[in-house]
């Protein structure tokens, strides 16, 4: 079947009124470390093809692998977050298998000695529940190289006339994280795996073992779904779909698949178990290889490395070494800078919890850093296709930037309209937000006779709104504030104006 | 005036200390050898002419600018072809490898070429080291200099033959149940296979990662020492290699003395099975040690019984996976598959893998994915697994009764090329002896012990030691060279046959165009 044609799906609704899905989640993260796993190549991304490449890596006949500790420190570290039990012995198997990319035609993994397992992340949902998905095992292996097939239309293997392969991947280390069945997610199912994904992208990136960039595939997903009949308790035939990378993707996936199921399913039909591709473009998934216990991997222990066994000081050294877990993190922040619900969790779809916090730190208010960063630069971000924290970063814009702006605004130079006006200028690059103000001419109007004579002018012109602030109808003098300004041509100090109003008219 | 040919290792070294000879003298007479016997004999695959000569000029201008160079410091040696040589052919005796020239150097490699000892050439071997006859060398076997209707034992049989037929003094070797012990018995020679991870397999193209050992071969037990020495020590590219100091080897080949010590006479390893002629050698050397005076016992490991079978599951299991990377992808054969347009990666991968591969290689590597495959792993894999275990817990006992261990290297002498190429299983019962070593990852060594009565051809006494123990191994085989050569009244190989006198009446490929000329 090509990716064109498309299966018939049942309501979501109908899904659930039948069915309990079953999700698993299989996440490889790419560490983050200077130097392969089994040898001393480069792991820099984007570089020339094989210029990354030793006879170790290349699978080179009478090469032989040796552990790169910090991987299976960063292994340590990532099963310690998820609250995994650390091995006590631990070993490398080799997973045989051909493929062109792969050059020992064996990828070097683990398989029933992982060097974690038994663990769980609680991860929150939109609906403001907790959801814990608990954690199978988490193990190191190798990344394989990448092939570019040349001569076809689609950059896929069929039709193409040849393939270029670069090994500078191969060897890259992986840590493959795999969940237990989970069951009991109903109709949240999408949501919690799209909330798990989010959930270990933000820990591995506090743990700062990897990147996570799932664009870059130094984080990629494997989605296995199932289906069973509502309160049956037994897991169906699950499809695996392979390579979905990213979040809005997960979510998406494990919908179409359940619906994909459901109506095969509901027409007698049955789940082939195999691998499905993922299409980000259409949204729909189409089968891959056939998955069956005829896959034999013939795994057995790597006789050409050593067991691992982690003391156990050693591993409460590395627990110790741990950051604070994400949630918490939320939680203690959104105490702390007395943020609602709704204002946290946009700064979290944002990414800029990390912003805000430096730029509390480097003196700012929280109110301050959420709505400066969250605003005109977000705004030019989207457009730009970045997130805020890169956007800024490429613009050489940070925190100080903003305390300064904030600053302005304390001090009486500026008000709030100047304010944002400086605030363009800095993201247009005309230098820091002082520069700004000075180069623009901003500056608030302070003198006091002007300012007088504006809002005796603008309450004269207002006598039914004068009458009603007289008696008591206080919230009324926004709209006189609004013409004193405008009657000042914006320089003027609102504050000022609101305190001069009241007064004359017996508030204050 | 010495025959540079014939002189020991250590001897060589000595001359060229005192200025009685030069690398390039000794290079040159082992070269014009080569050229005279190598086309019967066919110990080499590769000769680096060039190369060896460039190495013992350099050495030869060091010594004479008053260096301080490595004791073996021009010595010429050959290299087994199972070991990664930049710039060198490097083919493991398979024909998926032809014309396969490595960017990198084996450590064992590394260590020889820094201490400047020229490199003759890549001696043959039985392809990817399986076999004992070098009969399943991709490019034609290596005769046996004491009787070149006879096989030279494998794999390592390039390696043994060379220095029988005196074309190098040293040479390197790789012993996974008995590579190098079995060819150095059945020529006359010695050979080593150190501890388990005492010297570093790094750069050796893998047939067993588990039970594969390189190790030293040479014509006496001094010269064996020396080069395990230099051969030996942790490679920190090797994660199996022992992070610890190499045992006194040299020191121990030395003083040759076997005094207090207990020598145990495995029960299993003798007597049925074995020929008359090597059971007598056998028999006679172990009064020699007793005169020399160590004590006997006698020691049973049971579980002995099942070593070879334990072998056959483990060695094709892990063969099957270190030689998957042989694909056509990247080096080495490509062939394209036949009334094929258009062939896929796999297509192309078979029809190499059907013309590369040999016949016992293929049926390795069938044994072993089977062995390993789902349903079947646990019945071979596994138990394999732990039979291995009580093999090397037989050992563990044994060696509380006994210093060292000893039994004859191979059943029989030599056998004739073709005698057993059809009966694989009669093949894999010349390593009886020697692969429990393998399994329980401990030290052996093979030295001669003299010439069986009924075909006049050598015998091999083994001795085995515990782990890290190797300098047992030098004691208990110099000790015995020593009484044996008094009793000889010189090395064994003094008795073998003048190949420059035979070689013309053997019809032989030569594989140096002026062979002929020069043997004649
Ligand atoms: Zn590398």
């Amino acid at each position: 079947m090509s990716a064109g044609d498309t299966e018939a799906l049942m309501g979501y609704d109908d899904v659930l009124a039948a069915y309990d899905p079953a999700l698993g989640l299989e996440v490889h993260v790419e560490l983050g470390t200077n130097t392969k796993m089994f040898c001393g190549c480069a792991t820099t991304f984007g570089a020339e093809p094989n210029t990354q490449v030793c006879p170790v890596c290349l699978g080179l006949p009478g090469a032989l692998p040796v552990v790169n500790a910090i991987g299976v420190e960063s292994a340590i570290r990532i099963g310690l977050a998820l609250n995994c039990e650390i091995a006590t012995w631990s070993r490398f198997a080799r997973k045989n298998y051909f493929y062109p990319d792969m050059p020992k035609n064996f990828q070097t993994s683990q398989y029933d000695e992982p060097i974690a397992f038994g663990g769980h992340l609680d991860v929150d949902l939109e609906d403001g529940t907790v959801f814990r998905v608990e954690i199978e095992r988490a193990h190191m292996e190798e990344d394989t190289g990448k092939s570019l097939h040349v001569g076809g239309a689609t950059g896929r293997i069929h039709g193409a006339t040849h393939s270029l392969v670069d090994y500078n991947r191969a060897g890259i280390p992986l840590i493959e994280i795999v969940t237990k069945p989970i069951v009991g997610a109903g109709e949240r199912a999408p949501d919690v795996a799209r909330a798990y994904v989010a959930t270990l992208r933000d820990l591995l990136k506090a743990l700062g073992v990897s990147d996570v960039k799932m664009e870059q595939g130094s984080m990629r997903c494997d989605v296995n779904l199932s289906l069973s009949p509502k309160g049956s308790g037994v897991l169906g035939t699950r499809t695996e779909t392979k390579n979905v990378n990213s979040l809005r993707s997960v979510e998406r996936a494990v919908r179409y698949e359940m619906c994909r199921h459901g109506a095969i399913l509901a027409s007698g039909g049955s789940i082939l178990q195999e691998t499905r591709h993922w299409h980000e473009d259409t949204g729909i998934t189409t089968s891959g290889r056939e998955k069956s216990d005829a896959e034999d991997y013939r795994y057995f222990p790597e006789p050409d490395l050593v067991p691992i066994a982690p003391a156990r000081d050693w591993v409460e050294e590395l627990r110790a070494t741990l950051p604070e877990p994400p949630a918490q993190r939320r939680k203690r922040l959104q105490a702390a800078y007395s943020y609602s619900d709704l204002e946290m969790r946009d700064v979290l779809n944002a990414g800029l919890l990390d912003l805000i916090e430096e730029t509390v730190t480097a003196g700012g208010s929280p109110a301050a850093a959420r709505k400066w960063w969250s605003g005109e630069v977000a705004r030019r971000a989207n457009a730009d296709g970045q997130d805020v924290p890169s956007y800024a970063a490429g613009l050489g814009v940070g925190p100080a930037q903003v305390v300064e702006l904030e600053t302005l605004v304390t001090s009486g130079r500026l008000n709030d309209a100047m304010a944002r006006q400086a605030w363009e200028g800095v993201l247009d690059g005309e230098g820091s937000p002082t520069a700004v103000a000075d180069a623009r001419g901003l500056q608030l109007n302070q003198d006091s006779g002007a300012l007088e004579t504006a809002v005796d002018a603008v309450i004269a012109a207002n006598p039914e709104v004068a009458e009603k602030i007289r008696d008591g109808k206080v919230q009324a003098v926004g709209a006189l504030i609004g013409q004193v300004m405008k009657e000042m041509r914006g320089q003027g100090d609102a504050a000022a104006a609101r305190a001069l109003i009241l007064s004359r008219l017996g508030q204050a | 005036m010495t025959d540079l040919t014939r002189a020991s290792a250590a001897e060589l070294a000595d001359l060229m200390a005192r200025g009685e000879t030069t690398s390039r003298e000794i290079t040159t007479a082992l070269l014009e050898r080569t050229e005279a016997v190598d086309g019967a004999v066919h110990s080499y695959l590769h000769v680096d002419r060039d190369g060896a000569l460039a190495t013992a000029d350099a050495v030869d201008r060091r010594r004479a600018a008053g260096e301080t160079l490595h004791a073996l410091a021009g010595v010429p040696i050959a290299v087994k072809d199972v070991m990664t040589t930049t710039g060198l052919p490097t083919t493991c005796g398979s024909r998926i490898l032809q014309g396969w020239v490595p960017p990198y150097d084996a450590t064992v490699v590394a260590r020889i070429k820094a201490a400047g000892l020229p490199i003759l050439g890549k001696t043959n071997m039985d392809e990817f080291a399986m076999g004992s006859s070098t009969e399943h060398s991709a490019y034609g076997p290596s005769h046996n200099p004491w009787d070149l209707d006879r096989i030279p034992g494998g794999s390592g049989g390039g390696s043994s033959s060379v220095l029988a037929s005196f074309q190098a003094p040293l040479a390197t070797g790789t012993d996974t149940g008995g590579s190098i012990r079995q060819p150095a018995a059945v020529t006359g020679t010695v050979g080593t296979k150190p501890t388990y991870g005492g010297v570093s397999r790094y750069g050796l193209i893998a047939l067993a990662s588990s039970l594969d050992q390189a190790g030293p071969c040479a014509r006496t037990v001094l010269d064996t020492a020396m080069l395990h020495e230099l051969m030996a020590g942790h490679d920190p590219l090797d994660s199996t290699s022992i992070d610890a100091p190499v045992p006194p080897i040299v020191e121990a080949a030395r003083r040759a003395d076997v005094r207090g010590m207990r020598i145990g006479i495995v029960r299993e390893l003798t007597g049925e099975g074995f020929q008359a002629g090597v059971q007598q050698r056998f028999d006679e050397a172990v009064q020699h040690l007793v005169d020399a005076g160590a004590e006997v016992v006698e020691v049973s490991c049971p579980s002995f019984t099942y070593a070879l079978a334990t072998y056959y599951l483990i060695l094709p299991s892990e063969a099957s996976s270190n030689l998957a990377k042989f694909d056509a992808m990247r080096y080495g054969l490509r062939v394209a598959p036949r009334d094929v347009d258009d062939p896929s990666a796999e297509q192309v991968m078979a029809a190499t893998r059907d013309a590369g591969f040999g016949d016992e290689v293929k049926r390795r590597i069938i044994l072993g994915t089977y062995a390993l495959s789902s349903g079947y792993y646990d019945a071979y894999y596994g138990s394999a697994q732990k039979v291995r275990r009580l093999i090397a817990d037989d050992f563990a006992s044994a060696f509380e009764r006994a210093d060292v261990l000893v039994s004859p290297t191979a059943p029989t002498t030599a056998f004739r090329l073709g005698a057993k190429i059809d009966d694989p299983l009669a093949m894999y019962l010349n390593d009886i002896a020697t692969i429990p070593a393998n399994l329980a990852g401990i030290p052996g060594m093979s030295v001669p012990s003299g010439l069986a009565d009924e075909d006049g051809l050598p015998a091999g006494f083994q001795i085995l030691a515990p782990a890290m123990a190797d300098d047992r191994l030098y004691a208990v085989g110099a000790a015995l060279e020593q009484r044996l050569h008094a009793v000889w009244g010189g090395p064994l190989l003094d008795r073998i046959p003048d190949l420059l006198a035979s070689a013309p009446t053997t019809p032989m490929a030569t594989p140096h165009a002026d062979a002929t000329t020069k043997g004649a």
